[in-house]
């Protein structure tokens, strides 16, 4: 009779573990995808390792909890890895946690169950439960911000440089041409003027050079 | 006694090369011509290419800088020197020209954008944001990709429709105002500061297609791409399309009729060899446009192998996870098997998950053909996402894109600024710094209409109908008056005093028939084609769809087209009309005294 009710336990128990069924959770491991060379055959002991954790992860998020790692039932492991599990509840009789209580734990504790198996978010899927995604890393200002900031000087230096460069030669031509009309006028310096243009500019590449007269190297006679 | 101001001279003749490449090498040759290889029959694609070289391309080029450098002026008045008649058409470039440069720059800004963004880990574009309560990511990203979503939400901030204008976007605003600081600082001093710059612009851009050459070539799947657009379709050849974009693509490509040529040329020393590097800048920008199309269509495979074995392995993951199959067990080579396979076995499942088992083809990856902004900010930041040190790549690409627009620029606002400081009026009264600023923080203004969220579609109506109709009237106008009101045989002689020899047969010949006449039937195909269509239509972004939809313009906008064009071709005709009403009026004068 001992035997019978034991059986007839057993097979309740594992009742509970099935597909879609109430409280009941999927999972799924994506091993060969994460760790390539380095994976591991998923076998018993990996599957005690996982009741371990689910326990360990009930234990931590109450602290009334009392799960037992024979409270956690697996169930339909496929090849590809994947599986259900329940957590069953040891005080009333062959009942299961409430699903809400389930999904909370392990939400809280899923950073060390990934890590258990050496898995992250995207290959360790409870499929019921979403992650929360990490936020990206945003530094106090803006990369962008800091990078315009840089250009934008040097832009500007270099435009405050260029007008008052440019200034500064206006002056310089202007003091020359006052200090030459000044000579002229004093009569000390020759000036050999060609229409009103003085020839030494002629000489410049800025003057017009005609090709077709350009046989004759003659020199302009002085005044 | 006023000393006479001579007029400033580029440094050297390959200041004056650089500044024609800088200027006529710019984005078109990275965005138009690879996407216009693609649809008119790949390789085949560049034999009506050259030909529309050879009988529009160089000789136009030619004439241009011709001009430039015998008349020694700016546009406006190269053409009154020509006749007094045609200082229309020096303004009428000056119009196109100032609009041009208001939404060119934007284009700078975007660059300027993307530059700076670029020196993060990961890239801004290559993951989606996640929304607000971190579940998932954000939904308009979800229904698109991350590249579009940076594109039309981070970047533009788009609006839905061109009726909703929004807020300028402060951003956009910061980087277009550097981008016109960058473009004063270059143009500040004249050719002065030009002629230094444009060694940089002209030639960088080069360094990173070769960079880029290597690394697309060596790419995994960019050969997919090479082989698939390069093999040509004969049959495009007898689409009369092919040929009109040819010798669209070639005409603008150019930069002909702004008046950015003649601004340059007229810096010249007037025995400077214009046939020798009319030539040399025509060949170099066409082969510049092939050089970028290989480096583009290598990205191209790279992107379209990249997504193609993505969805494969979707599609491979979603099967595994419905079947629980091991993992390994499905591999692409074996997919078309184990698919029938699991249709025999377990048929009804099968069926329920066929809606989400997309069919990926590559040639459907390779057929998304793209061009402008789009290729240029969405197409090619996706490639580069997805190589190694992603960043390098990044700051590498649109540090080119800033070459290519800023070389751009610089012929624009030559064009722009060389009639200004030409005229006794401004010049005597300004320094050219102060005028080329106004010039400058004038164009900024008017730009920010382009950082609004509406921006970009505005853009586009500046793109597409700003400067194509106009130009093509006003190269027509300028060959028809040189060759004919000119006269032919005057521009010979001068070209022989400039050069030493008189130009050959085939420059007369193209001149007189062969470009205006091309030019003319350009110009009436499009006329009909914009006549035909009746509405025009262009692109919105939906974020609910989170995709392009097509919608009419509104009323005003049309309208805005409708001046833009006018306002640039109506300069012609008024500007004869004024001088001859000038000339009557001081004959009257003459005659009553």
């Amino acid at each position: 009779i001992l035997l019978l009710t034991l059986s007839v336990v057993a097979s309740a128990r594992a009742q509970l573990c099935e597909p879609d069924a109430q409280n009941a959770f999927k999972v799924r491991l994506s091993i060969k995808t994460a760790l390539g060379d380095d994976a591991y055959a998923w076998d018993a002991n990996e599957e005690y390792l996982f009741k371990a954790m689910v326990a360990f992860a009930m234990r931590r998020y109450s602290s009334k909890s009392t799960t037992q790692i024979s409270d956690v039932l697996l169930c339909n492991v496929t090849d590809r890895v994947s599986f259900w599990f329940v957590v069953t509840d040891a005080s009333k009789n062959v009942t299961t946690v409430p699903g809400s209580e389930v999904e909370a734990a392990i939400r809280m504790n899923r950073n060390r169950i990934n890590s258990a198996f050496l898995l992250s978010d995207k290959t360790l899927q409870f499929l019921k439960i979403t992650s929360t995604l990490s936020p990206p890393v945003e530094p106090s200002t803006p990369v962008w911000l800091i990078v315009f900031g840089v250009v934008l000087c040097l832009i500007v230096a270099g435009i405050i440089f260029l007008i008052v460069a440019g200034i500064q030669q206006h002056k310089k031509k202007n003091k020359e041409s006052t200090e030459r009309e000044n000579l002229e006028e004093k009569g000390e310096v020759t000036l050999t003027v060609e229409n009103g243009i003085p020839c030494e500019t002629l000489d410049l590449k800025a003057g017009h050079i005609n090709g077709v007269f350009a046989a004759d190297d003659e020199r302009f006679t002085s005044l | 006694q006023a000393m006479e101001k001579s007029r400033p001279l580029w440094d050297n003749p390959l200041q004056f090369v650089f500044a024609c490449i800088s200027y006529a090498v710019g984005l078109g040759n990275v965005w138009r011509f690879p996407y216009l290889c693609q649809m008119y029959g790949g390789g085949g694609f560049l034999i009506p290419y050259f030909i529309m070289l050879i009988a529009e391309g160089m000789p136009l080029l030619y004439l241009e800088l011709a001009v430039g450098q015998r008349m020694r002026q700016g546009s406006i008045g190269a053409w009154k020197i020509i006749s007094p008649y045609l200082c229309g058409v020096g303004v009428a470039s000056v119009v196109v020209s100032f609009f041009l440069s208001m939404y060119y720059n934007v284009i700078n800004a975007w660059a300027f954008w993307y530059l700076f963004h670029s020196f993060q880990d990961p890239l801004p574009w290559a993951t989606c944001p996640l929304n607000s309560n971190r579940t998932g990511y954000e939904e308009e990203c979800e229904k698109t990709s991350s590249t579009q979503y940076f594109w039309y939400r981070q970047t533009l901030n788009i609006s839905p429709s061109l009726e909703v204008s929004g807020s300028v976007q402060w951003e956009q605003a910061l980087c277009l105002t550097l981008a016109w600081l960058v473009v004063y600082l270059c143009i500040l001093r004249g050719t002065e500061s030009t002629g230094k710059v444009v060694y940089v612009t002209a030639s960088l851009p080069y360094c990173v297609l070769i960079i880029y050459l290597i690394r697309g070539l060596t790419l995994h799947g960019a050969v997919n791409g090479l082989v698939y657009m390069f093999t040509p379709k004969l049959e495009q050849l007898s689409n009369p399309k092919t040929w009109i974009s040819a010798a669209t693509q070639i005409f603008f490509s150019l930069g002909l009729g702004f008046g950015s040529l003649i601004a340059f040329a007229s810096y010249n020393e007037p025995s400077n060899n214009c046939e020798r590097h009319a030539i040399i800048v025509s060949l170099i920008n066409s082969a510049t446009s092939i050089f970028a199309s290989i480096v583009t269509f290598s990205i191209y495979g790279f992107k379209a192998t990249f997504n193609y074995e993505s969805c494969i392995n979707k599609v491979i993951l979603l099967l595994m996870n419905a079947f629980d199959l091991e993992e390994g067990s499905l591999t692409a080579d074996n997919l078309n098997e184990m698919k029938d396979y699991l249709m025999a076995t377990h048929p009804q499942e099968y069926v329920q998950l066929l809606p989400q088992l997309k069919n990926c083809s590559l040639e459907a990856e390779l057929d998304t053909a793209v061009q402008g902004t789009g290729l240029a900010f969405i197409v090619y930041s996706e490639a580069i996402k997805n190589m190694e040190v992603p960043q390098l790549y990044s700051v590498l690409y649109f540090v080119m894109l800033l070459m290519l627009g800023i070389g751009s620029m610089l012929g624009n606002t030559a064009a722009i600024l060389t009639p200004l400081t030409d005229s006794r009026v401004i010049a005597t009264r300004f320094p050219k710094e102060v005028i080329s600023g106004v010039v400058c923080f004038i164009n900024c203004v008017i730009g920010l209409i382009f950082t609004m969220e509406s921006g970009s579609y505005w853009f586009d109506i500046f793109n597409d109908y700003a400067a194509t109709l106009s130009l093509l009237l006003i190269v027509l106008v300028e060959t028809i008056a040189v060759c004919y009101i000119y006269g032919i045989r005057r521009f010979e002689k001068d070209l022989h005093n400039m050069i030493g020899r008189k130009p050959n047969w085939y420059w007369k010949i193209m001149w007189a028939f062969a470009s205006p006449l091309l030019i003319i039937s350009l110009f009436l195909f499009y006329l009909t084609d914009y006549i035909l269509t009746g509405t025009l239509q262009y692109q919105a972004w939906d974020a609910t769809q989170g995709q392009l939809v097509t919608k009419d313009y509104p009323g005003y906008a049309l309208a805005v087209i409708g001046l833009l064009v006018a306002a640039s071709i109506m300069c012609i005709p008024l500007g004869a009309l004024l001088t001859f009403i000038r000339k009557r009026l001081k004959r009257e004068s003459i005659s009553t005294v």
